[in-house]
């Protein structure tokens, strides 16, 4: 067991550093949460009335609402990021180095899976904190509720991305994975608007939303945020989780997945 | 007691590969490939581009699987027990696996990690393997600022720090310099000197001493596999490896 948790504490520690040397992700990846929080929502505000619907109990600024879907938006942009890092590990090598390693396959993705849910919880409560600078808070509580959330959708959208990055070889596709996963999966959510507000245009998108596990996975921490539990969305994320992560182990798996296809000399 | 027998087992056959076939869709990649290492010996795996090499490679280190043949290692089927074959072999790949923007010796840490080896045993274990390559000075430097021959030298080194039985390393002097590769083939036959079972993958037959055992393929098959002395009789090397694998080329 401790072999185990030596692997996997290397390879968090090794994603953490590699974070850490690229200040410019680490940039990115809080301004744009930040600027659709200041900007868009500011705009926005005034075109979309809320009604108290739960968790909220009262009357809620549009910034409120979107603060946990924008939570989502990071753990969405890091899970794809991590993806793309896999397939460059795929392209220098690196991942070769990984799968050689003795211990079980699925505890090494596991470990990397880990260790970008690390990375991005971070991101998410310096997010937090920076919004809380603007006035936009919830209970200090519902900031510690939040954390085990936020492994649960991290590793939901973690395994997403692992799932992509066995499918795809070259990092020049990974722009299709923007326009057809990360757009679609964010828009169609209830990160930005309600699932009855979207009723109110389409019927067929509310469905659609209700079936994308970004919507579960954004329900997720704003209940966490006030403390309590949306038990419907964490079946669906834990679901989608298990089927992801089946089916990247799968994609991995040297019997079947992308390995195989691989032309060698 | 078990240990020992099975240390007496592994001492016999390094690496045993029997009947090993694979294919990519109808291309037949390797067919029949059969042949088992000798213990303590350097053993080039000597073919031309295309020949399989690569191929066979992944399949000795499990990044394919192949429903045909058998490969062991140091006793242990890497079809039934993986990880207890995988923990006995060090690999080099052709193409580099490094993380540039660490040291020398985190890059070693990293890996040695990976094989559940961490503190004060993991930091003993590189400084020593460095210092068989000859690299124990630059431990703290960035990889970044290595050149081509003493990365190569540190991705041999890694592969040593778990104590493997078996070294493969596949084509891994592509790339360097007359020099450097002079170098590293001079390390290596050092390494199985020392009692380490090399299995070398080149189509480049001055990186083969006399005293070597070569096993030659050519388009997924074994067409040889013997010492060096013998393979070549009284002409060079190179002779001899250009007229095999050209007879085969033209039948």
């Amino acid at each position: 067991m401790r072999l185990w948790l030596t692997a996997l504490l290397a390879i968090v520690r090794r994603e953490a550093l590699r974070f850490v040397h690229q200040r410019s992700r680490f940039l990115a990846a809080l301004v744009r949460p930040l600027v659709w929080l200041v900007v868009f929502a500011a705009g926005f505000r005034a075109a979309l009335g809320l009604s108290i619907i739960p968790p909220y109990q009262t009357y809620i600024t549009y910034e409120v609402y979107i603060l946990p879907g924008l939570c989502g938006m990071i753990q969405l942009f890091n899970g794809m990021q991590s993806s793309l890092s896999l397939v460059y590990d795929q392209e220098m090598g690196s991942m070769r180095l990984l799968l050689t390693s003795p211990l079980p396959r699925w505890w090494l993705l596991l470990s990397k899976l880990l260790a970008g849910v690390a990375v991005s919880i971070l991101q998410v409560y310096v997010f937090l904190a920076v919004a809380a600078g603007f006035g936009i808070t919830v209970a200090p509580l519902g900031y510690v509720a939040l954390l085990p959330a936020l492994v649960i959708s991290g590793l939901m959208l973690g395994s997403l991305g692992l799932l992509i990055s066995s499918t795809i070889r070259q990092l020049e596709n990974f722009a299709g994975v923007m326009n057809f996963v990360i757009f679609p999966m964010f828009f169609l959510s209830t990160a930005l608007y309600p699932l009855w507000k979207m009723a109110e245009s389409s019927t067929v998108l509310r469905d659609i939303c209700a079936f994308n596990p970004f919507t579960h996975a954004v329900e997720l921490l704003r209940f966490a945020l006030y403390q309590s539990l949306n038990g419907w969305s964490l079946l669906w994320v834990c679901l989608s989780f298990a089927l992801f992560f089946g089916l990247a182990l799968l994609g991995y798996d040297p019997a079947h997945g992308m390995t195989r296809r691989r032309k060698g000399g | 007691m078990t240990m020992t027998m099975q240390d007496d087992i592994s001492r016999m056959t390094a690496l045993d590969v029997s009947g090993l076939g694979y294919s990519y869709g109808a291309r037949r990649a390797l067919d029949g490939v059969s042949f088992a290492l000798r213990p303590g010996r350097f053993t080039a795996l000597l073919g031309p581009n295309g020949a399989g090499k690569s191929t066979l490679f992944a399949l000795l280190t499990r990044l394919f699987v192949s429903g045909e043949g058998k490969i062991t290692v140091a006793g242990h089927d890497l079809a039934r027990s993986p990880r207890a074959a995988l923990s006995r072999i060090g690999v080099v790949f052709q193409q580099p696996t490094l993380d540039l923007d660490m040291s020398v010796a985190a890059n070693m840490r990293y890996f040695a990690a990976l094989h559940g080896i961490s503190g004060r045993d993991a930091d003993r274990r590189a400084a020593e393997a460095l210092a068989r390559l000859g690299m124990q000075e630059r431990a703290a430097e960035k990889v970044r600022n290595l050149n081509g021959g003493h990365r190569r030298r540190m991705e041999i080194a890694r592969a040593l720090i778990h104590a493997p039985q078996v070294l493969l390393l596949d084509e891994p002097t592509v790339g360097l310099d007359f020099k450097s590769r002079q170098a590293i083939v001079a390390h290596v036959h050092d390494l199985a000197q020392s009692g380490l079972t090399v299995f070398w993958a080149t189509h480049l037959v001055d990186e083969i001493r006399d005293g070597d055992d070569v096993v030659v393929l050519h388009r997924g098959k074994v067409l040889a596999h013997e010492p060096a002395e013998t393979l070549r009789g009284d002409r060079p090397l190179s002779d001899v490896f250009i007229a095999m694998t050209a007879e085969e080329g033209a039948a």
